[in-house]
């Protein structure tokens, strides 16, 4: 399958929800290589999936632009495709349709359909499930499923919105380990949102932060250069995990917004909220060497 | 199955066995569907028994079961008045169906689907719907020039309800996630619609339809009493006023039969189209 990954550049991209809600987040700016891998990383309710959802084209920006290579992005299209927290597979569809539904969307011809998800399906992992009901697969195979939806596509690039909090520790880390695998191999470039630190660290090429109300991404940045594949209990990983989360900390407390709200990441462990207000706003990124 | 002797044909061995796990399983149910019909008939026989023990009702002995099912129903066979009888109510109750399901379904989507035509149609669908369908009778008769139409009007007017309601009930179900993905995917609106939506509320509509059938079936006996020169419901009242009271009584048993076959079918249909699986 000939895929590629995309040039990301978002630029004062800026929503709210209508006009007399707050402001969901404010100015981001953004860049990503062809066929890197971002992960997002906020608390819940900080304008990360929102984001998300803006760079699908599922959501209009109030101000700003994704640009993916030259293309401004202003609708939702199969070369920019999202996985959801649920998987939304249509239950009345068997799981060959359900790969084959944004094909079907396309008008291709129903041997080519087959001869494609058949070869999706291989990639993930599915080959034995073809013709079961999607109801009677475990949630690590429908969210399985959901993937080969998306990879079917052959997507440009694959946007994530924390497809993997749903599913048990054994599941997730499996999962973790063959998205990256797949798009890597495939060379799609990859953007996941999470609140799961030791999600970011083994799925990512780089880590940012977003905090506050209207949410910004925190000026510091974390490049994850580890060798796969990653494991969760890898000196490396525990280390750079270590770093974000500092990092995380930080930015909770140099944001605006997070005095008295208690800001911290999923993992409660209670650091010291440094004060970090008016710091430069310049950019630093974190390489630590591995 | 070792009983099974091993000299018995093959095919009767299977037979045997078929039929002897046909009758561990479906026995009991078979036997209950048997015995409850055969308490109604019973019922029905000692009612009629009793009244005619009044000499002066000895003429509604032809009330009875044996003389309904056996005299009366081949003897309307014969002069053709079954077939000619649910050739014409089947035509108008199909058609009635069909405009009721022509109009209901996509009038469900928008109810469904817009919360201003929603809103605004709330009040007049509901009281539409409260409007017992025989009581445009005297409207329709005026208002349509043959009979048939009149019928199939009033038809519509019952059964459109229950499948309007129904549909919009179903959209209501839909889970907003997937039309999120269709359009993720690049779906037109014509694909949400042809692979979304209507897949989604098949199981719904055809609640819905199960519904208008039933009070279809009810509207079109009595709506057939007066006017028409064919139609079950003309077919009873020929019978009535010949004084024919054993196929009066046989063509009640054929709207009972028909009726249960219909819904039969409808119910047949909802297992298929029924995609939530149970847990």
């Amino acid at each position: 399958m000939g895929v590629r990954g995309v040039r990301m550049k978002i630029q004062g991209l800026t929503h709210r929800y209508g006009a007399r809600s707050p402001l969901t987040f404010d100015q981001i700016d953004l860049e990503a290589q062809r066929g890197e891998f971002l992960a997002i990383i906020g608390r819940s309710g900080c304008g990360k999936s929102t984001l998300l959802h803006v760079i699908a084209g599922l959501l209009r920006p109030t101000s700003g632009t994704v640009h993916l290579d030259s293309e401004l992005v202003e609708k939702p299209s199969p070369r920019w495709v999202m996985m959801f927290q649920a998987p939304h597979l249509f239950p009345w569809m068997r799981v060959t349709q359900n790969v084959g539904v944004g094909l079907r969307f396309a008008g291709w011809p129903q041997k080519r359909i087959d001869e494609r998800v058949n070869e999706v399906l291989e990639l993930v992992d599915l080959r034995d499930f073809a013709n079961s009901n999607v109801q009677d697969l475990s949630g690590g195979q429908q969210q399985r499923v959901a993937l080969a939806r998306s990879l079917v596509m052959e997507p440009e690039l694959l946007l994530l919105d924390e497809p993997f909090s749903a599913l048990d520790a054994f599941t997730r880390a499996d999962l973790q380990r063959d998205v990256r695998s797949i798009a890597k191999r495939l060379g799609i470039s990859l953007i996941i949102v999470t609140h799961d630190i030791d999600e970011a660290v083994i799925m990512a090429d780089r880590a940012l932060i977003m905090v506050g109300a209207p949410g910004t991404i925190y000026k510091e940045e974390l490049v994850i250069n580890l060798p796969d594949p990653r494991q969760r209990e890898d000196a490396a990983v525990q280390y750079m995990r270590k770093q974000l989360m500092t990092a995380f900390y930080d930015a909770a407390g140099s944001a605006p917004s997070a005095v008295g709200r208690g800001n911290g990441p999923e993992a409660e462990e209670a650091a010291p909220v440094r004060d970090k207000a008016g710091a430069a706003p310049t950019k630093r990124r974190i390489v630590p060497a591995a | 199955m070792s009983a099974v002797p091993a000299v018995a044909e093959p095919t009767g061995a299977v037979w045997l066995d078929f039929l002897k796990k046909w009758a561990r399983i479906g026995g009991t149910k078979i036997f209950n569907f048997v015995a409850g019909l055969a308490i109604l008939v019973a019922l029905w026989w000692l009612g009629v028994w009793y009244i005619t023990l009044d000499p002066a009702l000895e003429h509604f002995r032809s009330f009875a079961p044996n003389r309904a099912i056996f005299e009366g129903i081949p003897a309307m066979w014969e002069f053709g008045g079954i077939q000619r009888g649910l050739g014409a109510s089947g035509y108008r109750l199909g058609m009635g169906m069909l405009i009721a399901i022509a109009i209901g379904v996509p009038l469900g989507i928008l109810v469904g689907r817009s919360e201003l035509f929603g809103d605004m149609t709330h009040l007049p669908f509901q009281l539409l719907r409260m409007v017992s369908p025989l009581s445009w009778e005297p409207i329709a008769v005026i208002a349509f020039a043959t009979w048939d139409r009149a019928i199939i009007f009033l038809i519509v007017m019952g059964a459109v309800w229950p499948v309007m309601f129904a549909t919009a009930a179903g959209i209501a179900k839909i889970d907003p996630a997937w039309f999120k993905v269709a359009r993720n995917l690049g779906a037109k609106r014509l694909h949400v619609l042809t692979q979304v939506i209507l897949p989604a509320v098949t199981y719904d509509v055809l609640t819905g339809i199960r519904l208008a059938v039933g009070v279809a079936w009810i509207v079109l006996i009595p709506a057939e009493f007066f006017g028409t020169r064919a139609g079950i419901g003309y077919t009873i009242e020929d019978a009535r006023e010949n004084l024919f009271y054993d196929q009066m009584m046989g063509m009640i048993v054929l709207i009972g039969v028909i009726g249960y076959i219909l819904d039969t079918i409808l119910v047949q249909l909802l297992n298929r189209a029924n995609w939530v699986r149970e847990t």
